[in-house]
């Protein structure tokens, strides 16, 4: 069974982007364009990794990233931000809250794919 | 008829008597008491004004000119009521400042004026060498009518060896009498109580004297007069209104009302001697009480020397004394006598006393002080010095009036000498009620008025009775020097008719008021003047027992205070002084003196003993020598006061400039508040700006990575991909060109294509390049226009810019399949405007106005994304500001935001049919 990603970005050109290249690679993909329509979809789809923007309408992704970590469900899912603000304090930010890894855009599919990779070659443990 | 000897006994034992009380009265005053603390001892003082002028002179005048030795007595009478006034001002002044002489008052009061100082006691000593003068040939023909026959004294002239005797004897008792020592506080009890004696003694005389005549030779006024009345040329004695008698009248009374001011014996009485100032008070009345007393039997004794010697042989002036001679009354004659002793020598006692005090104070010690190689500072045993001057000075004064006597007075009536001085010394009036009153009166008008008056009189008064005494040749009098007819001494500039002594006081007080009044007004004086000016000029809102000198600031330690005092009154005195001063502060000589610093107090006190010796300007100087810093006393504050003026001026202008220095201090804080804030917007513009970049980019990379990474992709994926990078970069485009608008319209460097157009047309352009957005969104668009096409100017692609960025607000915040955006266009009074209602999240009012700042974003983190850079509403309120109109959210924008613009309509809007409509704008770039 391959392994679940979900992908939660709400600019559109991203979401073709990310939704090809994670499926090319064989990955279950399903796609959320906004925070609320993503925390959802996560409980419902129990993805390995979720690819999260932290600038999403309707609820963020750091919001979204500190629910999820709240709830031990989550505790084996992998969660990747993605964001435009690659400033320090963001991404200090972001692991504090429990991302297990930061991602700024413009990122380059070159590098995205094998950090996908490398993070699900085994099952995460909850820290 | 009376032994030579017996007189001079008399006269002796008379002198001796006086010294006596004046011995008693300072050994009293040790003790702490003082006899002359009392206002009638203070009001017989005053009468010094009486001597032998008055006990000779005024039977003399009035023998031949009746009545008009009145104004004499009169002058001083009317003042009397101003006394209070004038005289208190000069006493609180003088105390305040230890003045001792009148030279001492005016250098102080024209900025310790040195060179006036010397001016004045130069002119107070060469105006009073007649007076003292005619005190000198009084004494002297008394001794010898005494001595002989009256009978054969028919012209009333002495002897040289009687004058030159008497001259020396009242150098000898002047000198034992008012300079036996130096008096610290320039005071000597004493002296007045002796005068104050003689007062009685003269008036006592003259009464008993008068009485005698009217009631001893004649039987009372009434006979006396009904004899008189038989000879016309002694009734008209007692009538008034001969030729030029009023004008001599009323210049006699100025002159007089000015003498019993500024004689410095007048002066040193009143005003140095003057314990306190409520004496002032009682002498108003009780010194016109004993001049009107003193006045009261000279016409009947006058005309009973003219009917008893109706020859006309004897000289009027000595009629005091012929006439109880001639009626063989010895008692009488020798209680004149002594009277007229006592006029005399009160006189030439208090006169020289005052001359030697100004002389020594003003004149001597400015110029020893300024000699280095004398060194006044260092010098030991200098109270012997100034003794010797001031002694030296009395000899001077005296012998100098001799001089006068032979060469000069001799040949004139007593009073014609009298009145010399009297205008003499008038010529300080204008300077000391100037300085008195008149704040703007200062030292250069000073020194020319006197200067101008001294000389006036000098030439028309003494120079015109050298010239009668035979020094000058005659024809300077009758035809002028060289010819020149108004510059004759006795009718200067023409003014012909009168008495020498109406016209040189008419000239010599007008020239002297007008140079004295000029110059100040000409000149502008220093700030030590100025401050002395409004001293003494508001002397009166001083307290009577207000500290009386400048304070100073100051270190001085009591032993060198004690020392400088040593130098100028000798040990015992300076002793004395102190341990007064000690008892009075309730301390022990030795704790004073052992005290590390002296206290402000005693060195007050030190310069107030100095000057009484050596006048309060050198005082000054001398204390400054040795008190270290310089005095920031009443001179600093006044110093102070008087920039104060200025100051109030000058600190409104500060406190102008102060407030907009706050209003600037404000403006820079909100300004660096608002740069803060701007640095902070800035800063999440930055990272706003970078966003809006980094998501078409991260696209854009992604797809070129895909495309190139991923072989054999199926076309259409490839096509799919690629244009998703070419819609990508012109979004990126279209941002960067924001930014660079944005740049542009906040440097004005945009370049504006102002053209009619019409905004149902731009709104429909608008609305059609948006088309495909719409429509994928679902949104449903409704449109209100006017019928007519509404005309207004501005550029289109601006306009059109502002147009599109409001729309695509509305679609960003418009619900999903569920949104409405309204568009419409009305017109105003004068705009036109256009409206954007979408149904979206709406605004919270308080944020209406803050969204069309720059860099400023709605913030709605929880509902949605942001809206778009943060430049669009602010580069849009650019635009529209710029076309003249206004932009904002309307209220009622809680559901649903309403944005509206307006643009003034063009003046005519023509009701033409919609021309152009379907306009489709060539700008793509929304």
């Amino acid at each position: 069974m391959s392994q679940k990603i979900l992908i939660v970005e709400d600019d559109p050109a991203i979401v073709v982007s990310l939704e090809f290249l994670m499926g090319q690679h064989g990955y279950d993909v399903r796609v959320a364009q906004n925070g609320e329509d993503g925390e959802n979809l996560a409980r419902e789809f129990r993805p390995d990794l979720i690819l999260l923007d932290v600038n999403l309408p309707l609820k963020s992704g750091f919001e979204i990233c500190q629910q999820l970590r709240s709830e031990p469900d989550f505790d084996r899912t992998y969660i990747l931000l993605l964001t435009a603000k690659g400033r320090e304090v963001d991404i200090e930010k972001g692991t504090a809250l429990g991302a297990d890894a930061y991602v700024t855009k413009p990122f380059s599919t070159r590098e995205l794919i094998p950090q996908v990779q490398r993070l699900l070659t085994e099952p995460r443990s909850p820290s | 008829m009376m032994a030579n000897a017996w007189l001079l006994l008399t006269a002796f034992v008379y002198l001796a008597l006086l010294f006596g009380i004046a011995y008693r009265t300072d050994r009293f005053r040790e003790s702490g008491k003082s006899w002359i603390n009392n206002a009638n001892v203070y009001s017989l003082s005053l009468a010094v004004y009486c001597t032998a002028w008055t006990f000779y002179g005024s039977v003399g005048l009035a023998a031949s000119q009746g009545f008009m030795f009145l104004p004499i007595y009169l002058g001083p009478t009317l003042l009397a009521l101003l006394w209070s006034g004038v005289l208190r001002k000069i006493i609180r002044i003088a105390k305040r400042y230890a003045l001792t002489s009148l030279a001492d008052f005016l250098s102080v009061r024209y900025g310790n004026a040195t060179f006036l100082g010397g001016l004045v006691t130069f002119v107070a000593f060469v105006g009073i060498l007649p007076y003292i003068s005619l005190q000198i040939k009084a004494i002297g023909f008394g001794f010898e009518l005494l001595v002989e026959a009256p009978d054969q004294l028919s012209t009333g002239s002495t002897s040289d060896s009687t004058t030159f005797f008497v001259t020396l004897v009242l150098v000898a008792f002047t000198i034992l009498f008012g300079v036996r020592h130096l008096d610290a506080t320039e005071r000597h009890e004493g002296m007045v109580a002796a005068i104050a004696f003689e007062s009685l003694i003269k008036l006592v005389a003259f009464l008993a004297c008068g009485v005698f005549v009217v009631y001893g030779v004649y039987n009372g006024f009434a006979d006396l007069f009904q004899k008189a009345s038989a000879f016309p040329e002694l009734a008209q004695l007692w009538t008034l209104g001969h030729d030029g008698e009023y004008e001599e009248w009323f210049f006699l009374n100025l002159l007089a009302m000015l003498a019993i001011l500024l004689l410095p014996r007048q002066f040193q009485v009143a005003v140095v001697e003057n314990v306190n100032e409520r004496h002032v008070d009682r002498a108003s009345w009780l010194f016109p009480l004993y001049l009107l007393l003193i006045n009261i039997f000279v016409l009947p004794i006058a005309l009973a020397g003219r009917l008893e010697f109706p020859d006309g042989q004897i000289d009027a002036d000595t009629f005091m004394l012929t006439l109880p001679v001639h009626l063989e009354n010895g008692w009488i004659a020798w209680l004149v006598f002594l009277g007229g002793l006592s006029a005399a020598t009160s006189m030439i006692v208090v006169e020289s006393v005052a001359l030697s005090n100004m002389i020594c104070n003003s004149l001597v010690m400015p110029i020893l002080i300024r000699i280095p190689f004398v060194n006044l500072k260092e010098g030991k045993g200098l109270n012997r010095v100034l003794l010797f001057i001031r002694r030296a000075s009395v000899a001077l004064v005296l012998f100098t009036s001799y001089a006068y006597f032979q060469t000069v007075s001799s040949a004139y009536s007593l009073v014609s000498i009298g009145l010399i001085s009297f205008l003499a010394v008038a010529q300080f009036a204008p300077a000391l009620l100037g300085g008195l009153y008149w704040r703007n009166g200062n030292r250069t008008g000073a020194l020319l008025g006197l200067s101008t008056g001294f000389a006036v009189w000098a030439y028309t008064l003494p120079f015109g009775q050298m010239i009668q005494a035979g020094w000058f040749e005659a024809s300077l009098l009758t035809e002028g020097p060289g010819g020149i007819d108004w510059l004759r001494p006795i009718a200067l500039f023409g003014f012909e008719g009168a008495k020498p002594i109406v016209q040189a006081t008419f000239w010599s007080l007008l020239l002297n008021t007008l140079a004295y009044v000029g110059g100040s007004l000409l000149t502008t004086p220093s700030r030590l003047e100025r401050q002395q000016a409004r001293l003494f000029v508001g002397a009166m809102s001083f307290s009577e027992h207000s500290n009386s000198l400048q304070t100073w600031q100051g270190t001085a330690t009591p032993i060198q205070l004690q020392r400088l005092l040593e130098r100028f009154l000798g040990k015992d005195h300076t002793r004395q002084a102190l341990a007064r001063y000690a008892t009075s502060h309730h301390t022990s000589f030795a704790d004073l003196l052992a005290a590390d610093v002296a206290e402000a107090g005693l060195i007050q006190h030190t310069e107030k003993l100095l000057s009484g010796s050596i006048g309060s300007v050198s005082a000054r100087i001398m204390v400054a020598s040795v008190v270290e810093e310089e005095p920031l006393g009443m001179d600093a504050v006044m110093d102070l006061l008087d920039a104060t003026q200025q100051a109030i001026a000058y600190g409104q202008q500060l406190e102008e400039k102060s407030k907009e220095l706050q209003k600037v201090t404000d403006d820079l804080q909100s300004a660096n508040l608002r740069l803060q804030e701007l640095d902070r917007l800035k800063d999440d513009f930055i990272s706003t700006i970078t966003h809006e970049l980094r998501t078409p980019l991260t696209s854009i990379r992604a797809f070129s990575e895909i495309l190139h990474d991923t072989p054999g992709l199926p076309e259409e994926k490839q096509r799919e991909f690629l244009g998703i990078i070419i819609k990508e970069s012109e979004r990126l485009t279209r941002l960067i060109g924001q930014i660079l608008d944005f740049e542009k319209l906040e440097s004005g460097k945009m370049d504006w294509n102002p053209q009619p157009l019409e905004l149902q047309a731009l709104c429909e352009d608008a609305l059609a390049s948006l088309g495909q957005l719409l429509r994928d969104q679902q949104i449903r668009v409704e449109t209100h226009f006017p019928e007519t096409a509404v005309q207004v100017e501005g550029d289109y692609d601006r306009l059109l810019q502002v147009l599109l960025n409001l729309l695509s607000n509305a679609v960003k915040f418009c619900p999903k399949q569920a949104g409405r955006i309204e568009v419409s266009v009305k017109r105003l009074e004068e705009h036109a405007e256009i409206r954007v209602k979408d149904n979206g999240i709406g605004i919270p009012e308080k944020e209406r106005n803050a969204v069309f700042e720059k860099f400023r974003q709605v913030q709605s983190t929880n509902e949605g994304k942001p809206a778009g850079t943060g430049l669009g509403l602010s580069i849009s309120k650019n635009i529209v500001e710029h076309h003249g109109g206004t932009i904002g959210v309307a209220p009622g924008s809680e559901y649903g935001a309403i944005f509206f613009f307006t643009i003034p309509l063009l003046p005519e809007t023509p009701a033409l049919p919609n021309l152009q409509g379907g306009y489709v704008p060539e700008d793509p770039d929304r």
